[in-house]
């Protein structure tokens, strides 16, 4: 059995890109906070979760939701065959930094269960779970860089299993006002590259194409 | 194709080697006490390493302070493995997996000197390990709450049976950090007494540390083999455990799919001491057809090890089997989940010809693997 | 208590990053948690962090806050029974 990448959203540069359009953003803005959050308006989530997340679960929503709907029929598939697999460089640096502020003070000595939730790199897996019921299997890799040969490899032992159907996988790095994402969309399929929607070869290659 | 298990080790309170921890819990000891840190006035219950045992032994491997505390750990457990069992890193074939969930976190608390803040990176703590090593192949690093260190070994098994490696050492290993006793103090999870697995007055978690590395091979290393493993996630909330188990239950099932066996002799249960943790274990269990099988949670003795957990409790139950040996669930007294599940009281001789092992963890994630004698 | 309670809305909404909840949207007597704004098991976690910020109060039994958190009004009435 092949297997395709039926979507993709590339986040990076403050430029937008899905299955190889860019989408016009409303507002360049040089906070990362306020970027994603202009974006989640734009797109019209409505999903007041997402307020609370962090910014490495906000960009990974953000891609994640991008990708799934402008993907074609990936909303009917079995849920509970659906997995994700992501990776990143910074793992949840960023925000267990914002954790270490609220503990550095021994007097204004305030840990937040809110903040500390999301010192966990996996917790973007979790959020995109929840918001889809993907209720798959699931891994976070950290890696030094994006690497398309590990995605693919893992993404395609995901694919030739029983359990699998489809994959949501990538990449989604944040690190202070630095950020960077592409999670994509892969199925198995006997798939058929005349047809208008937008599918090509899952391969590392193509990953590599379309990350860079 | 089969995955076998091979040389294994423990680094933590109850000592060095897998012998020496193995034989500590058959004697009924814990390395849970009563741990006061510089940062706090009051005592954490928590399985913690003594800094100058670490230091006692990596003095005979390496001397200098290129490393931390969490890397010396690593490397020792690693090296004991490495030195039973034969595997070169240099060898293309080989394969070095880690899992941990906060790393060298205590970087930025500023616990050292002479090391660069930037070894709080995963990826630079990877490679200061792998180097140690001259690993030819990138380590590959593992970071899922939790379920990181058997997820690890699963995908370790995934990477073999696929062909890409014929050897593969995980090593999990997480430190006690102010870091993480503050944030599980927030979530109000922490036990102020050592903790009481599926017991009826559990309260919480005691954290513990520990570094634990096990060898899997395409080779007929030794005459236990992970048969299968899968991962789930319940879809339902970052922090709470599923109500009814979902996650659990469908790793477990999807372990059980392909199998020739429905039930197990044991199960080596992830049994945190939360009151939700266990509670959705034992639905998850009686659930899956399980609810017979003995079971315990090795909690007590080593608490929560985090990213070292899933490969640590592994190995316990690898131990086990080998050895007939059940370990009797320290803390357990009276059933204190809905479904009643069969938990071991005592230390006993029993054959063990399979075992279920099972963590969850934050973000939804579960992951189930069976363990079978050849 | 007016006052405390209109303190109270800010706090809870910058605390719990209800950011598309304005002070006005909360009912005082409406229940906090199930339907309403819905807060989940971290939220109330955030706001027993809340009162020992803002108020200096400990909560030492996690049990009570069902009862202290059930509304904005009893959460004001526990805090001017329990301030320092």
């Amino acid at each position: 059995m092949n297997s395709i990448i039926s979507s993709y959203c590339k986040i990076k540069n403050n430029a937008i890109w899905i299955n190889g359009k860019e989408l016009v953003i409303d507002a360049k803005e040089v906070d990362l906070t306020i970027f994603l959050t202009g974006l989640y308006r734009q797109i019209n989530m409505n999903y007041p979760k997402f307020f609370k997340m962090d910014n490495l679960c906000k960009l990974g929503m953000l891609a994640a939701e991008l990708a799934i709907r402008n993907s074609v029929g990936f909303d009917k598939l079995e849920k509970d065959k659906i997995a994700i697999t992501l990776s990143n460089n910074a793992s949840s640096l960023d925000t267990d930094r914002n954790h270490l502020k609220t503990i550095i003070d021994k007097i204004q000595y305030f840990p937040s269960p809110a903040i500390f939730v999301y010192t966990l790199p996996n917790i973007v897996i979790g959020e995109v779970a929840i918001k889809h019921k993907f209720a798959g299997e699931n891994a976070f890799f950290v890696s030094e860089e994006f690497d398309a040969e590990l995605i693919h490899n893992y993404v395609s032992i995901l694919l030739n299993n029983n359990d699998t159907t489809a994959v949501i996988g990538g990449w989604v790095n944040v690190d202070g006002n630095e950020y960077d994402a592409f999670v994509y969309c892969a199925e198995k399929s006997n798939f058929n590259l005349d047809k208008e929607e937008y599918k090509q070869i899952h391969s590392a290659e193509a990953i590599r194409q379309l990350y860079n | 194709m089969t995955v076998y298990i091979g040389a294994n080790n423990i680094v933590s309170p109850l000592g060095f080697t897998t012998k020496e921890n193995f034989g500590a819990l058959l004697q009924g000891k814990t390395g849970v006490k009563q741990q006061y840190f510089s940062f706090s006035d009051t005592a954490f219950w928590c399985s913690k390493i003594e800094p100058k045992d670490i230091e006692q032994y990596f003095d005979v491997v390496s001397k200098g302070n290129a490393y931390t505390q969490l890397e010396k750990m690593c490397i020792l457990s690693i090296r004991d493995v490495v030195q039973q069992s034969g595997i070169d890193f240099k060898n293309k074939e080989n394969l070095l997996i880690l899992s941990t969930t906060k790393g060298n976190i205590d970087v930025l608390e500023g616990a050292y000197k002479n090391i660069d803040e930037n070894r709080a990176y995963l990826p630079v703590f990877a490679k200061a390990v792998g180097d140690y090593f001259e690993c030819i192949n990138t380590p590959l690093l593992v970071s899922n709450a939790c379920i990181s260190g058997l997820l690890a070994i699963i995908i370790g098994k995934r990477l073999i049976e696929s062909g890409n490696y014929k050897n593969v050492i995980v090593c999990g290993a997480d430190k006690i950090s102010e870091f993480v006793l503050s944030g599980f103090k927030s979530f109000n999870a922490l036990s102020e007494a050592p903790c009481k697995p599926f017991d009826k007055n559990r309260v919480g978690i005691n954290l513990g540390e520990a570094a634990a590395s096990i060898v899997l091979s395409a080779e007929k290393i030794g005459t236990v083999k992970l048969s299968s493993g899968s991962s789930a996630n319940d879809a339902n909330h970052i922090s709470g455990p599923s109500r009814n188990g979902d996650g659990l239950f469908q790793a477990i099932s999807n372990t059980f799919v392909d199998s020739k066996i429905k039930t197990v002799d044991f199960i080596s249960a992830h049994g945190t001491a939360t009151e939700f943790n266990d509670e959705m274990e034992s639905i998850a269990f009686t659930r899956a057809g399980l609810q017979q099988a003995l079971l315990n949670s090795i909690k007590g003795y080593y608490g929560h090890t985090l990213g070292a957990a899933g490969v640590l409790e592994s190995i316990i139950a690898v131990q086990s089997m080998l050895s007939d040996t059940l370990i009797c669930s320290a803390g357990f007294e009276q059933t204190g989940t809905s479904r009643e599940l069969n938990i071991i009281k005592h230390t006993e001789k029993k054959t063990i010809n399979s075992c279920l092992k099972t963590a969850s963890g934050f973000g939804g994630c579960n992951a189930a693997a069976l363990f079978e004698k050849i | 208590m007016e006052d405390l309670i209109e303190t109270l809305k800010k706090q809870v909404i910058e605390q719990l990053n209800l950011a598309e909840i304005r002070p006005e949207d909360i009912d005082p007597a409406a229940p906090l948690f199930g339907e309403g704004l819905g807060l989940d098991s971290i939220d109330a976690l955030e706001l027993i962090v809340l009162l020992e910020k803002h108020y200096g109060i400990k909560l030492n039994d996690p049990k009570e806050a069902k009862e202290i958190f059930a509304s904005l009004q009893s959460m004001s009435n526990y805090i001017l029974n329990n301030k320092k």
